[in-house]
C-alpha cells in the first residue's frame, strides 16, 4: 500500500513498515528547547537522570545529554533580555550549552524555526521542538513536531521519543496566485476551513502545481500555520527548490528526495483552485476566524500597529515584498510599523539589499530577529483598546501582551498596505 | 482510583494563552508565582475560586496554541485533579499526561459549573450523583496510561528507562 510522507519518513528512520494509526518509538534526528521551554527542561532532564534507570553508575547523577550534535538551544524570545529573571534563564542555557557541547543560538542570530532550515534539517529527519511551530520544518520534508519540556527532556536523555503514525489531509492547490495573494494567504483559507480544531493529531501535506511552484520561503508559511488546525505536522515534498535551498547552505550532499507514493491513502483530500484567492485576514481572537479582505474593508478596520516579522513571515521574500510596497511611500499618520526579520542571515541579506533604508524611510521601527512582539514579551505591546495588524500565526486574546487589545493576522503585503493605508486595506490596490 | 471534586466550567478553544499569558513570560522559572494568573485571561476570578480537589470541565480544543507546558503545570499548581473537555489540542493533551495531570475527553454538556463529580479514572466513568448523570471517558492509548500510572513522564522513564508502549 502507498504511504504518505509522514509513514514515509517514520518507515525510514525505523528501518520497519508503519502506517497511520501505529504508536511507535522513533530515533530522533535533531531537538530543540528556547529560552521559554528550555529552562524546564533542563530541570526535568536532571530530575530524569537522578537515581533511576537513566542515572550514571552507583546511582551518580550524570547531566549529559544523549547527542549534543543533534540538540540546539536557541535563545529566540527575549532578544536581548529585557528583565533580569530572563537574563537568569539565558544564562542558565547557556551554561548548560557549555556543559553538554549542545548547540547553542545566541540571542541575535534568530528564531529558532528559521535558524533551523537555515542551518540544521535535512529531508527525512524526525525534528522534536519544546516550540508548537516546530511544525515549520516540515517544508523541508522532514517530520517536525512540537511537544512540551518533559518529552522534548526525554529525548535529550536517550535520543527518542513516542508518537503516533498520523493520519494526513491532503490539501491539493493547483493554479496561479492572482497578484497580491501569496502562501499566508492560502493557509489562512485553509485554517479558516478545517478550523482551530479541524487536524487535530493529523498531518497536512501540501502538494499540487502551486506547492510546487512555491518558493520555500512560501512553503516554510504554509507548514508554520498547520498547528493552528490543530495538527501535528505539516509537509511538503521535496524537489529541485529544496535541493537548491540546501546547496546554497553548504548542504546539497544531505538532498533526500521524499515524496508520498500515488496510492498513498489520505483521510481527507482538500482541492483548492489558487487562482481564485484573494487576500485574508484573520480576525480577533482565533486564526480561523478568518474573511476575506473584501468583506472586511467596508467596515473601515483602523491599525495602530502593523508588526512584520516572525517565523511565518520575516523572511528575505517576505522583506523584499513589504519594500516593494513601501518604496516611497510612508506610514499613514498614526500607525507605527514594527519589522523583525527572521534571523541575522535574513538581516544582513535584507542590508545587503538595501531594503532597510526603504523600511526606516517608511517609517518603520526595525527590532531585532526574535519572538518578542508575537509572544507579549517585548517590543510593540499594545495599549488598552488597540488594534494590531500582523504577519504572524497568532491572535488569541493577550497574544501581544495585553488582553484588551485586538490583533488581526494578514499577508506581509496586506499587513504594509495597511500601514500606508492606516486601515485594513486589499494589497491589490496597489498597482 | 476514585477522584471527587467541583466543576469549574469553560468554552470551546481555551488557550495556552488564557492559561498562563505571555505577559508572564519571565515568572516561567517561578511556577507558583506564575500560577497566581492561572485563566486570568478566560475567568479572572478563577485563581481565588479554585480548591485542591477541583475539576476544570471545558468545550472544545481546549489548551490549543503553544507548546508551554507551564500551563497544565500551573493549573495542576492550583489543585485541580483533572481536566474533562470534549477535545484538547494535541501538545497540551501529552503535557498534561507527562506531568500526571489526567485529561479526560467527554461530553461535557451537561456539566455545569459547581457541579460535583466523582471520577473513576480506572474504570473510565464520571459521575454526577445529584444529577443522577453517568459519563463514560474516551480511553487513552497505551502508553499514556502507564505515564499516568507511573506519576508523570520523568517518573516513567527513571523506572523503566524508556517508554513501555
Amino acid at each position: 500500500m502507498g504511504k504518505t510522507i509522514s509513514e514515509k519518513i517514520i518507515t525510514s528512520r525505523l528501518g520497519r513498515e508503519v502506517t497511520a494509526g501505529d504508536i511507535v518509538i522513533v530515533p530522533v534526528d535533531l531537538c530543540m528547547v528556547q529560552d521559554g521551554t528550555g529552562p524546564l527542561a533542563i530541570k526535568q532532564l536532571r530530575k530524569l537522570k537522578r537515581g533511576g534507570a537513566l542515572s550514571g553508575p552507583g546511582g551518580a547523577v550524570d547531566c549529559g545529554i544523549f547527542a549534543p550534535e543533534k540538540t540546539i538551544i536557541f535563545l529566540d524570545h527575549a532578544v536581548p533580555s529585557p528583565r533580569k529573571e530572563l537574563s537568569n534563564v539565558q544564562r542558565e542555557l547557556r551554561d548548560f550549552a557549555r556543559e553538554t557541547k549542545a548547540n547553542l543560538s545566541e540571542i541575535g542570530e534568530g528564531i529558532s524555526h528559521q535558524r533551523l532550515v537555515e542551518s540544521f534539517v535535512n529531508p527525512g529527519n524526525i525534528v522534536i521542538g519544546a516550540d508548537s511551530h516546530t511544525c515549520t520544518s516540515g517544508a523541508l520534508a522532514a517530520f517536525a513536531t512540537g511537544m512540551g519540556s518533559t518529552d522534548v527532556a526525554v529525548v535529550m536523555a536517550t535520543g527518542k521519543t513516542w508518537l503516533k503514525v498520523p493520519l494526513t489531509f491532503l490539501i491539493n492547490v493547483e493554479g496561479d496566485f492572482p497578484q497580491g495573494v501569496c502562501a499566508k494567504d492560502l493557509i489562512l483559507y485553509i485554517i479558516g476551513m478545517l478550523r482551530a480544531d479541524g487536524a487535530t493529531y493529523r498531518a497536512l501535506e501540501f502538494a499540487g502545481k502551486a506547492v510546487e511552484k512555491m518558493s520555500i520561503s512560501g512553503r516554510l508559511t504554509l507548514c508554520n500555520m498547520a498547528v493552528e488546525s490543530g495538527a501535528k505536522a505539516g509537509l511538503v515534498a521535496s524537489d529541485s527548490l529544496t535541493r537548491a535551498y540546501l546547496k546554497e547552505r553548504g548542504r546539497e550532499k544531505r538532498y533526500k528526495e521524499i515524496k508520498a507514493d500515488k496510492d498513498a491513502k489520505y483521510e481527507r483530500v482538500f482541492e483548492i483552485d489558487a487562482s481564485k484567492l484573494e487576500p485574508m485576514i484573520a480576525c480577533p481572537e482565533t486564526p480561523d476566524n478568518v474573511k476575506p479582505i473584501s468583506q472586511i474593508k467596508a467596515k473601515n478596520v483602523r491599525i495602530d500597529q502593523v508588526f512584520i516579522g516572525t517565523c511565518t513571515n520575516g523572511r528575505i521574500e517576505d522583506l523584499r515584498l513589504v519594500a516593494e510596497i513601501l518604496k516611497g511611500r510612508k506610514c499613514a499618520p498614526g500607525v507605527r510599523l514594527i519589522i523583525a526579520p527572521a534571523s541575522r542571515q535574513v538581516y544582513l541579506q535584507a542590508v545587503k539589499e538595501g531594503i532597510f533604508e526603504i523600511l526606516i524611510g517608511a517609517g518603520a521601527t526595525i527590532l531585532n530577529p526574535g519572538c518578542g512582539p508575537c509572544v507579549g514579551l517585548q517590543g510593540g505591546i499594545l495599549a488598552d483598546n488597540e488594534k494590531c495588524l500582523s504577519t504572524a500565526n497568532r491572535n488569541f486574546k493577550g497574544r501581544m501582551g495585553n488582553p484588551n487589545s485586538q490583533i488581526y493576522l494578514s499577508s506581509p503585503a496586506t499587513a504594509a498596505w495597511t500601514a500606508v493605508k492606516g486601515k485594513l486595506s486589499d494589497p491589490r490596490e496597489t498597482t | 482510583m476514585i477522584i471527587k471534586g467541583k466543576v469549574h466550567k469553560f468554552g470551546d478553544n481555551i488557550s495556552t494563552d488564557l492559561i498562563a499569558p505571555g505577559r508572564y513570560f519571565h515568572l516561567r522559572n517561578n511556577l507558583p508565582e506564575l500560577a497566581k494568573h492561572t485563566l486570568e485571561d478566560a475567568n479572572p476570578g478563577f485563581i481565588k475560586k479554585v480548591k485542591s480537589g477541583d475539576f476544570i470541565v471545558a468545550g472544545k480544543n481546549f489548551g490549543m496554541g503553544s507548546s508551554r507546558e507551564h500551563a497544565p503545570a500551573i493549573i495542576k499548581l492550583c489543585g485541580v485533579k483533572a481536566i474533562l473537555a470534549k477535545s484538547f489540542a494535541r501538545i497540551f493533551f501529552r503535557n498534561a499526561i507527562n506531568i500526571g495531570l489526567p485529561v479526560l475527553e467527554c461530553e461535557t454538556e451537561k456539566i455545569a459549573r459547581g457541579d460535583e463529580l466523582e471520577i473513576d479514572l480506572a474504570k473510565g466513568i464520571i459521575k454526577n450523583r445529584k444529577k443522577g448523570l453517568e459519563l463514560i471517558f474516551r480511553p487513552l492509548p497505551k502508553v499514556m496510561v502507564n505515564i499516568l500510572r507511573d506519576g508523570g513522564l520523568v517518573e516513567h522513564i527513571r523506572k523503566h528507562g524508556g517508554f513501555q508502549l
